[in-house]
């Protein structure tokens, strides 16, 4: 580790921290429907969308009917989405003159993308066309972001909104997120990255001679333009195969500052957002302490594991940290910083592969989604279900001290609790169900690039970033085949949308309560005992859950890698 | 739940008609026009031209360099070696007998062009992308010796060009140090062409 890396760590922490009043600012205007100064320009947009759509932006909707709107919503994207990627082949906009895709491929890509997971089971620039990367996927990177984004509004309603029967209205807030907050930062940040290298093209590939005189062809096309919203909606979809580590994709170091700062922007505004929403700024400062804690202590251990290097490689006579699959222009600190950024938040784009970092550098990432991506998360998603968990402390507090509990004027019941634990149980019965499954199958076992505990590791990773909406991968894996691309699909969409049903319907049973003050006797959740706790939660159930299939691939790998016992 | 369904269709066939007019369409269509009038050779791929106009690389891609003569790239994953339409890593765990097979063997090699001491860890692992356009300073020092006999040019003058093309990070710490291999091969091209040689 260097003072360099770690001066690099401070002041990205530091940037963020100095934007996260000024976004939650601006998201609580948005989340209050109030008038920005951009209304100007896109209120009129706005306005036509809503009169075409016939919707009626003020009409308040209940919690079953926001979730209905939204997964009708949703759904209907994915089709159009599949139909896309099934006609490619004929479809305009084609200079490389692909083929469409087959069906479980467009069945896995068109759920990826609607679940803001954008795990991909195939090579961008050898697969889709320019037209399926703008019309069919670039369109959920910002629909699903605003998505995330307005379910966190509507649990911010349910906390917030006293006897009431509602929680917003679904359209109006994908609408807003969309105009107001995503489109206008997309521009300023495409700008950026066309100017630092990014391509912005029409054109396919371009074919060159080298310098000693070989044939190469480099793929291009409208890069810039969704490399803007991968990050920002913490999507992660790359343009190229390699994602973030390409070069045209990602061309240095300040674009590579800006993609990390673009992944946690919003999911830091929204913790303001929220305390502002229940009337208490520092509820929201507490969550972000929370989540902070937890983020440092993942990227020190990843910086400390790749900057120590592998044994293996010593034993050759190789110097230094682990540069397997990293690029010289980030180095190992940047590269490190990444892979926990990207796992914390839902975004999954990678600037370097996790699947040659050391194995406990590479298992942070894993720990970070088996947690939930509740470590500022993805927007929108990581609070909510940053929330599920305040509301299991709470509950647990409660036990502790015999008293019924509350969160920001809410009593928390029953009810609550068992959702909030239905929706929690999601993510392991998942991950944990899909991989025992693949780990015993032949068409799950055909998959692994890699021999012994990493092959392991593998599928463990991908239903991992499958499941927890991630995306990233330890791109070993062969996943674009029935077997893979149809189960992963399924563990993406359920677990998408098994987890916000239950977080509506507490969304709900909120509202409809009264406010309960604050008394002597109820558990303050400002201070350093109630971040202590969440922080202590959060890690005891993702320990529990996950520790024993950790002990069979990343622990076992590296106890093999520190043995110099290859496979 | 039946009312609620209902109720959802149509604005949700309508506006992914619409949204998908607006941010599939209209949003990078606007962005390639912007870009392209405002930021006409990064829009493009950043793509270096020789004197006669002949395109023979991008700025920021990586290109293969196996002569003798030059600065040579890292190992690379992509395709069989910096294809730039199939980017990869090798994607080789940190235990795989593969990857101690494949730096043992790139070692051997760089061993028997008379490196001594630890190899720079850049100089024989595969890049994240299989197309890394830059390597260390180290990578390219220990390289000096190969290249100055084989172009009869001194190790000083060759070493002082890596010193020259060496890119520091910005502010001290947003970056690495780093050489881009393309331009500093050109470079020694117009020193063999230059007469102090």
């Amino acid at each position: 580790m260097t003072l360099q890396g770690w001066i690099l760590i401070i002041a990205f922490a530091g940037i963020l921290l100095a934007l996260t009043k000024p976004v939650g600012l601006w998201l609580f205007a948005l989340y209050e429907g109030r008038r920005t100064p951009l209304h100007a320009v896109l209120g009129p947009v706005e306005a036509g969308f809503y009169k075409l759509a016939g919707i009626d932006p003020a009409a308040e909707q209940g919690w079953r009917r926001y979730a209905v709107h939204m997964l009708v919503f949703n759904f209907v994207l994915m089709l159009f989405t599949y139909g896309i990627l099934r006609l490619q082949g004929v479809l305009p906009g084609n200079p490389q003159g692909l083929a469409g895709l087959g069906e479980h491929l467009s069945f896995n890509t068109a759920i990826s993308f609607t679940t803001n997971t954008n795990w991909q089971s195939y090579g961008g620039e050898s697969t889709m066309s320019n037209l399926s990367q703008m019309l069919g996927l670039a369109i959920h990177n910002f629909l699903s972001a605003a998505t995330g984004i307005a379910l966190a509004f509507a649990l911010f309603r349910g906390f917030a909104r006293r006897s009431a029967a509602t929680i917003g209205n679904f359209w109006a807030d994908a609408t807003r997120i969309t105009l107001y907050l995503l489109l206008p930062l997309c521009v300023l940040l495409t700008l950026v990255y066309i100017a630092n290298g990014v391509p912005q093209t029409l054109a396919g590939t371009v074919d060159l001679s080298t310098l000693e005189g070989a044939r190469q062809t480099l793929a291009l096309g409208p890069v810039a333009s969704q490399e803007a919203i991968k990050l920002l909606g913490t999507n992660g979809g790359g343009f190229f195969n390699v994602n973030s580590a390409h070069p045209f994709e990602n061309p240095n170091a300040i674009t590579n500052l800006v993609q990390m700062l673009s992944i946690f922007v919003i999911g830091f505004g929204l913790t303001w957002t929220f305390g502002k929403a229940v009337g208490n700024t520092r509820q929201g400062w507490a969550i972000l302490s929370a989540m902070l804690i937890l983020f440092l202590a993942g990227v020190t251990i990843t910086y400390w594991q790749e900057a120590a290097g592998n044994p293996i490689l010593h034993q050759l006579g190789v110097a230094g940290g682990n540069m397997e699959g990293k690029e010289v222009r980030f180095g190992i600190a940047a590269s490190a910083l990444f892979s926990v950024i990207t796992t914390a938040a839902s975004c999954g784009a990678v600037n370097a592969m996790h699947d040659s970092f050391t194995a406990i550098g590479g298992m942070v990432p894993l720990i970070n989604m088996q947690l939930g991506e509740v470590v500022v998360g993805g927007v929108g998603a990581g609070i909510y279900g940053f929330l599920l968990f305040a509301i299991l402390a709470v509950f647990v507090a409660g036990l502790m001290v015999g008293r019924t509990p509350e969160y920001v004027g809410k009593k928390i019941e029953a009810k609550e609790v068992k959702l909030a634990v239905l929706a929690i149980a999601t993510l392991p019965l998942l991950i944990l169900g899909f991989t025992a499954l693949a780990s015993v199958t032949e068409a799950g076992l055909a998959g692994p690039l890699n021999k012994g505990p990493h092959g392991f590791s593998e599928i463990l990773y991908a239903f991992t970033s499958a499941t927890a909406n991630n995306g990233s991968a330890f791109a070993g894996l062969t996943a674009n085949t029935p077997f893979y691309n149809g189960l992963l699909g399924i563990a993406m969409w359920l677990g998408r949308f098994f987890i916000i049903v239950p977080m509506l319907a507490i969304a709900g049973s909120l509202a409809a309560k009264s406010h309960t003050p604050e008394s002597a006797g109820s558990f303050p959740t400002t201070g350093g005992l109630w971040v202590g706790l969440l922080v202590g939660i959060i890690l005891i159930i993702g320990g529990l859950t996950f520790l024993p299939s950790l002990a069979l691939g990343p622990i076992a790998d590296h106890l093999a890698m520190i043995h110099g016992q290859t496979f | 739940m039946g009312n609620d369904f209902t109720s959802a269709l149509r604005p949700a066939i309508v506006m992914t008609i619409l949204f998908a007019i607006l941010l599939g369409i209209g949003y990078p269509l606007v962005m390639t026009g912007i870009g392209q009038s405002l930021f006409p050779s990064q829009a493009n791929g950043s793509l270096v031209r020789d004197s006669g106009g002949n395109v023979i690389g991008s700025t920021i891609v990586g290109q293969a360099f196996t002569s003798d003569r030059y600065f040579q790239t890292r190992p690379s994953a992509a395709g069989d070696g910096y294809d730039g339409v199939a980017s990869s890593g090798s994607n080789l765990g940190p235990a795989a007998q593969a990857l101690a097979d494949r730096v043992g063997a790139d070692a051997e090699k760089r061993r028997a062009e008379g490196v001594a001491g630890a190899l720079p860890a850049d100089l024989v692992t595969a890049s994240g992308s299989g197309l890394d356009p830059d390597l260390s300073p180290e990578a390219a020092l220990v390289q000096v010796p190969r290249i100055a006999s084989a172009r009869g040019l001194t190790e000083g003058r060759v070493r002082a060009l890596v010193t020259e093309q060496t890119a520091h990070p910005l502010l001290g710490f947003i970056g690495e140090k780093r050489v881009n291999v393309l331009a500093i091969n050109r470079e020694l091209d117009r020193l063999r062409a230059s007469p102090d040689r």
